[in-house]
């Protein structure tokens, strides 16, 4: 198989299918919620209040922000520190940037390529330390399936395969579509897994913010 | 062999039948929505909950106790079973449902994405109860609010009778006290726990000298003075709705103005909070307002209805325990320090309190589920038990029956020699009677 054919295949068919996978799998999920809600859910709606939903979500949204984080300021930190490379690094990358500029003649604001390079590395040592904190905290390993070790690798794959391409590991050609084919896999697995909590993250909170703020004043964070 | 516990001997009086798959599957597809659909699915494991859990806590940090561990493999193994489960594994829904969670959600409160664990262990008591899996004594406490509308099926003329001789009892303390049954247009339906006129009738004779001196319009509904709704920890949806129903049909055949419950923590979250949801108000909110007593008591003081003698504020040293229905699940922690404060000199806070508070382990039934389960009651509260005693504290106020009795327990097991009380109990000895309410020949 010509890797250059294959390549190009992954940022041309491949990317705009999962890219509208991605977004159309979002979209389906919050319609399916929000049909089942209106039925089953009405205490969501009943106590609705933008002064105790921003706040339940502002705080999380904040490293050490709830008393929970603070309870555990390391793992909060490397958990901000993973979340953070992990948005931004892509967003913010030159060659990803470039790509767009060659594609739709618009790009985004790039940050220069040794900053992106030490935001993986920062990345990745999160991912580590998440990992470790798996299987050594008792707490965390019982509750672990594989699945869950599966889709933390399947999430560092990207960024550690994207690091090897750009320090052109040998072989140079593999590690860029493993780079390309994993970071387009993941996006697929956002709207059908746990990760869709990146979406998902903010009506729960707004939630729990409605039901203990708005009913009862009782802070959740 | 190993001795087996008081709670495998109980397991072993279940009745084995098969178990009705059909049945399970439906109840947890209706039970299924937007909220617990998103809750099981987006859990990232992260273990976060366990810091929080105090049965975690208390049981040296057993990775099973901890909150998503114990919904994984409750409601988590119901639903990617679709309701094709066995008897043993019910068995063990219900020591995780009913023996291991208290239902107090102070885990949804560390929680990063808000999941709330207390919601879906009490369904999982519901799917266990449509199988008869349910602690005895919540089934006999059900039945009897199914029957007559209180936990003890005391008939009205029993509840009159207490009262009656409460108020003679009450009259040698503050002249003219009385007990009004079934009065209309009053500010107050006085709803109690049936523990009262059964066991701490003296509670009765406290509010009703609380309520004279400050010349309180107030009432007992005969079919509605039962506020508590143990239904609801028995997971049987039906029955607590009606319980809950009851007190506020009561309230408006009555013309009551308001609700007012007793020192009682799960009768304020029945009442104010989940009972309009069992009950079938679309809006969820209760058709008459619902006041806890704690509320009523600062409002007396602070009006000056109800005066203190400062001479007799208490000077041992005194905590407060917050019950999770009145603090965390009530939003009332505020308003008891500030009658503390008023009544007591040396007042030590417990390490985590208000929203913060740990159960004190007697909580979401398992105090009325009765003797066999004190071993585990005792062991979950191990860290209340710790905290109590870091505050140095004699006397411990608690006004909730369960957080009450449990205390009381904790401290006799746990040998913390503490005196727990009412606020009541407190404000009656220190209140200051009024010289035309005097008993005559005093």
């Amino acid at each position: 198989m010509d890797p250059n054919g294959v390549y190009l295949f992954l940022i041309g068919p491949a990317l705009w299918f999962s890219a509208t996978f991605c977004a159309a799998g979002f979209l389906a999920r919050l319609c399916f919620l929000y049909g089942m809600s209106l039925g089953q859910d009405k205490v969501f709606y009943n106590h609705q209040s933008f002064y105790w939903g921003s706040r339940s979500i502002a705080h999380w949204l904040v490293p050490w922000g709830s008393v929970s984080y603070r309870t555990q300021p390391v793992f909060t930190f490397f958990l901000f520190s993973f979340h953070l490379t992990l948005l931004a690094t892509p967003i913010f990358c030159s060659a990803h940037n470039e790509l767009l500029e060659k594609a739709f003649g618009f790009s985004l604001w790039s940050l220069p390529d040794t900053v992106t390079d030490a935001m993986t590395v920062i990345l990745l040592v999160s991912g580590i330390f998440l990992l470790v904190r798996r299987l050594v905290r008792p707490e965390v390993r019982a509750l672990t399936g594989v699945w869950d070790y599966v889709l933390l690798a399947l999430t560092v794959l990207p960024f550690a395969s994207g690091f090897a391409a750009y320090h052109q590991a040998s072989p140079y050609g593999l590690w860029t579509i493993v780079h390309v084919a994993s970071g387009e896999l993941l996006l697929v697995l956002l709207p059908l897994t746990k990760l869709g909590h990146v979406v998902l993250f903010f009506f729960t909170r707004a939630f729990i913010g409605f039901e203990m703020g708005t009913r009862r004043g009782t802070r959740t964070w | 062999m190993p001795q087996k516990t008081t709670e495998d001997l109980y397991l072993e009086t279940f009745e084995k039948r098969p178990v009705n798959h059909k049945a399970l599957a439906d109840l947890v597809s209706a039970n299924l929505g937007a909220r617990i659909r998103t809750w099981l699915d987006i859990c990232s494991r992260c273990g976060l909950c366990a810091q929080s859990c105090f049965v975690y806590l208390s049981n040296h940090r057993d990775p099973r106790l901890s909150p998503a561990y114990k919904v994984k493999h409750t409601l988590g193994e119901f639903v990617r079973r679709k309701g094709r489960v066995d008897q043993a594994f019910l068995e063990k829904c219900y020591e995780t449902a009913w023996l291991h969670c208290t239902l107090c959600k102070r885990c949804s409160l560390y929680c990063p994405f808000g999941i709330d664990i207390a919601t879906m262990l009490s369904l999982v008591r519901t799917l266990c109860h449509s199988q008869g899996i349910v602690p005895s004594k919540l089934a006999f406490f059900t039945e009897n609010c199914a029957k007559s509308g209180n936990h003890m099926d005391l008939p009205p003329e029993e509840l009159a009778e207490t009262c009656n001789w409460m108020s003679e009892e009450a009259s040698e303390t503050v002249a003219g006290v009385s007990m009004p049954m079934d009065k209309e247009d009053t500010e107050y339906l006085y709803t109690i726990n049936p523990r009262e006129p059964v066991f701490y009738p003296q509670d009765l004779a406290d509010a009703a000298m609380i309520f004279t001196v400050a010349g309180e319009n107030w009432t007992f509904g005969s079919r509605g003075w039962d506020a508590t709704n143990l239904p609801m920890f028995a997971g049987d949806r039906k029955v607590a709705g009606k319980q809950a129903d009851n007190i506020y049909q009561e309230a408006k055949r009555l013309k009551a103005k308001k609700i007012l419950i007793t020192e009682c923590g799960h009768a304020l979250r029945s009442l104010r909070y989940e009972g309009p949801y069992l009950a079938g108000y679309a809006d969820g909110l209760p058709p008459v307002p619902v006041v806890h007593y704690v509320e009523l008591l600062y409002e007396y003081l602070r009006d000056g209805r109800i005066k203190l003698d400062p001479a007799k504020k208490l000077k041992e040293p005194v905590t407060y325990q917050d019950p999770c229905n009145v603090s965390r699940n009530g939003g009332i922690w505020e308003v008891p320090r500030k009658i503390i404060s008023l009544l007591c000199e040396d007042f030590r806070d417990m390490a985590e309190n208000r929203e913060y508070n740990h159960c004190c382990g007697g909580g979401g039934g398992i105090l009325p589920m009765g003797p066999d389960y004190r071993p585990r009651r005792m062991l979950n509260g191990r860290l209340k038990a710790e905290q109590i005693r870091q505050t140095g504290a004699k006397v411990v106020i608690a006004p909730c029956h369960n957080c009450f009795d449990q205390v009381r327990d904790l401290s006799e097991h746990y040998e913390l020699g503490v005196k727990v009380v009412s606020f009541k109990e407190l404000v009656v000895h220190q209140m200051i009677v009024p010289e035309n309410l005097q008993p005559a020949g005093e």
